[in-house]
Parts: structure tokens; sequence; C-alpha cells
């Protein structure tokens, strides 16, 4: 049988980001995918040795669009553990809000790309929209829509007042009513059934040892969640893992509409229990030493290592990424699929390429 | 299975109003605390070039000597340190987004 070779990307219109896929196919059938990535290194882990330590927020802020605000707030953690700074418990608080509102916002875009992916587009529209209110709460309380801004290292920079915070919670219940409505199509309608049920299969196995993280391993029906850790708030609010058996498509679907719903509860949870006090302590003097702080983020667990020699600029910062731990079990679930199914099997794994070149 | 799932939700927005609106025609209602242009007042400037310190890319640029204060706008992220770090609180962030940028120059005071 004869072998093309299909590329797919970097410029497609189903991709968020760019990534090259080079696609062996026989008749239809995939047979191998061969990725390539670098299109949008910016070399971000350099600029380190440029930038302070205290200003390098900002830039770790911008290393993603749709996952920002964890990435602000992994860095500072990490620089806080270097330097043993006490971080105030209201601080931990609002980082929690934000970071769930932020993993909101980030399954909202994906069931659209997703919904996209397959050609459903007033569903695409649908989710979107409600990131739409979404993100109108975030710029109220934090200042951007995207790009936070609101972390840095010792705190935070913006407090959510008491009438801010019931006026939150009022739009957040009314985004919920209309997720369930959203979700409710995700997992029952026929169209996306067919789409999604069988397609990309990972058994527990595979997804364990090709070292899988997130969503994209929680489907396969291992509850591992880096939320047990217990950094920000979540010492004090418990996070059980959403888990799926099957490991396919519309596993994955499933466990992050699951998500959004307990992203919500975990948003309430942390309203009522927000304690007073302030929001950020003063830092002086430099960092030396090094940490990797571990978080979770709406694709999976992030691994931030720096190393700080005692100037103000650090001398190693390296990321590694949910998606770039992810791409291996793209490949393997690529390997005997239709050609149809590419794009669906692409954004399954929900890819951040900016996060995974920085 | 179920064929008409998306029905419901299809003809509620049929016959509901869009929610997008028709900007420029309309105005958008800017959020209160949104982080939009910087703003800069002249009077209490002393030119301590603190904010040029703090500026993470170098937009504002301060001249004490001529007693000159510029920032441009296409290289300000609006991340607001600036503001924070301003001893004499002449900066503010406003929450209109600016026009369009007709030519790449600084805003000079």
């Amino acid at each position: 049988m004869s072998r093309t070779i299909v590329p797919f990307g970097p410029q497609h219109p189903v991709l968020p980001e760019p990534i090259h896929l080079d696609l062996v196919v026989e008749d239809e059938k995939v047979v191998e995918a061969i990725p390539s990535i670098g299109f949008i290194h910016r070399g971000l882990e350099k600029l380190v040795e440029v930038k302070e330590f205290q200003e390098f927020v900002y830039v770790a802020e911008r290393v993603c669009g749709i996952c920002s605000f964890i990435h602000g707030q992994t860095y500072c953690q990490a620089i806080e553990e270097i330097m043993n700074i006490p971080v105030p418990p209201r601080a931990k608080y609002l980082r929690t809000i934000w970071g769930e509102m932020s993993r909101i916002h980030s399954h909202l875009l994906w069931l659209g790309l997703m919904a996209d992916a397959f050609g459903f587009e007033s569903l695409f529209m649908h989710s979107w929209r409600i990131r739409e209110l979404l993100l109108d709460i975030i710029e109220a309380t934090a200042g951007g829509r995207v790009i936070f801004g609101s972390c840095k290292v010792g705190g935070v920079r913006r407090d959510i007042d008491a009438e801010t915070m019931k006026t939150v919670l009022a739009r957040i219940d009314e985004i919920e009513k209309q997720m369930r409505e959203i979700t409710k199509v995700f997992i029952n309608d026929s169209s996306v059934k067919s789409r999604l049920v069988g397609v990309g299969v990972l058994s527990r196995d595979d997804a364990y040892s090709l070292g899988c993280v997130g969503p994209m391993l929680r489907a396969s029906g291992v509850a591992q969640d880096t939320r047990h850790l217990g950094y920000a708030a979540f010492d004090e609010i418990k996070v059980k893992p959403v888990t799926h058996n099957d490991g396919d498509s519309y596993a994955r679907c499933v466990v992050r509409c699951q998500e959004l719903f307990q992203a919500v509860d975990i948003i309430r949870e942390a309203a009522a229990k927000i304690p007073d006090g302030e929001i950020a302590v003063k830092v002086t003097g430099n960092p030396n030493g090094e940490f990797s702080a571990r978080t979770e983020q709406p694709r999976g667990e992030v691994i931030y290592y720096v190393k700080a020699n005692g100037t103000k600029n650090l001398q190693r910062f390296r990321v590694r990424t949910p998606t770039f731990a992810n791409i291996p079990a793209m490949v393997k679930t690529l390997q005997g699929c239709d050609l149809a199914d590419v794009p669906v099997l692409v954004l399954t794994i929900d890819p951040c390429i900016s996060c995974t070149e920085r | 299975m179920s064929y008409f799932a998306m029905s419901k939700l299809a003809l509620k927005w049929v016959l509901k109003k869009p929610p997008t609106t028709r900007y420029p025609f309309v105005p958008r209602t800017a959020l209160a605390r949104s982080r939009g242009k910087l703003v800069f007042t002249k009077d209490s400037c002393v030119y301590c070039n603190i904010c040029h310190k703090k500026c993470p890319t170098k937009a504002i640029i301060v001249t004490r000597a001529q007693k000159q204060w510029a920032v441009d706008h296409l290289r300000c992220i609006t991340c607001g340190a600036c503001v924070d770090a301003c001893p004499k609180k002449c900066l503010e962030l406003s929450t209109s987004h600016g026009t369009a940028a007709v030519s790449k120059s600084r805003e000079q005071h």
C-alpha cells in the first residue's frame, strides 16, 4: 500500500496555536504522526538573565494567554519558597479564586474549539459567549481580560472587597446556569457523541507510562491532581479529582465539563472562607537557592524550576508545561486513526503550544 | 442518544436579542477597574525617574534636566507598575483603551 505524507499545520483553521504534524497516511488511515514544534519559540527563559526577578512576573504571565494567571502564580510561589516569604492567607485565597476563574475560562475556550473542530459552529459560539461573561468578571476584578496582572512576589496586587465578591458570586450563578445548558449538549447530543466516542482511546497503563497529566490522565482513570499538594488555599479546600474510565475523547470532554462545575464550587467555597487581612508582604533582598514549584493548570501539572544565585537576576528558569507532557500521548493516539479524526485528537490534549515553546 | 439536544438552546437564542453589541456605533460601557491607557498629570511630577526604573518594557522615558516625560503607548503593557511606584501619584490607568495609533511616536510632556 502506498504511503503519502500529509503536512498538518502550522497554519490550520482548527489549530489554536501553531504545531506541525507530518501525517504518514495510507488511504485515509494515519499510520504515524511526526510532530515538530518551535514555531512560536520566543526565548522567554533567557530573559531571566536580563529582567529582575520581581519584574519577571510580567514575562511569566505572558508565557501563555489562556493559562496566564497560573503561570504567574507558580513563578511567584517558586520565588516565595526560595526566599521563605510568608504569603498572607487572604492573598492565597484570592489567588485560588482567580486561578479557578482562569480554569473555567480555559475549559470554556476548549469546549468551543472542540465543537468547532467537528463543525458544530453554533455550539462554539455559545461556549465563547459564556466565556465573555466570565471575562467581564475577571476584567472587573483583576484589571485585564486575559492577562490578569494581579499576581506579584509576596501576594497579590489587588483586592476584591466584600461588595464586589457578592456581585461576582451572583454573576457566577448565572454563568453556571448557562454552562449547564451547554454541557448538556456536549454530553448528550448524538452528533457530538458520534465524533468523540471511541476516538483516541488511551488505556490507563499507557496514559500513566507515557507521562500524561491533567484531564488527559484523569479521563483514563488515574486520579491524580496536583492541587492535593496544598499550595495556595488548597490545604483548606479539598479537591477530589474528576475521573472517567473510558479514556477516549468523549471521556476527556466529560471530565472537562465536570471540572467546570467543580471550579465553580471551589470559587464559592473560597469566597465563603476568605479571611480578612493584608494582601501582600514587602519583599526585600535577593533570592538564593533553587526550587521546583508545581501547580495544576487547566491542562495539567506545570513544573517551574527556578535557580537563583543571590543577585537581582535569576540564573536559570525552566518550565515543563502540561502540553509538552501530553504530546507523546497525542502521537500515540494518532497512530491508526482516521484522517478526519486528526483535528479532534490534536485538540483533545488541549494544546497550548505557546506554553510548550515559550 | 439525543438528536435534538441543541434545539432548545437554539430556539431560545433565535427568539432572544443577540448578545453582541454593535460596537463602535454603540459605545462599550467600561468596567470600573479595568486597566486601560496610561494618563499623566504634569503638575505633580518631580522627574524622579522611578517610573522609568519600574517599567518592565521601558516605555516611559524621563529627562530630568529638560523636565520632560514621555511614554510610548505602543510599548506600554498597562501593567500598572509605574502607577503603584510613583511617589507623587501623578500616574493613573484610565478605563478607556485609547484610540488607534497612526504613527509610532511618544506622547511627550
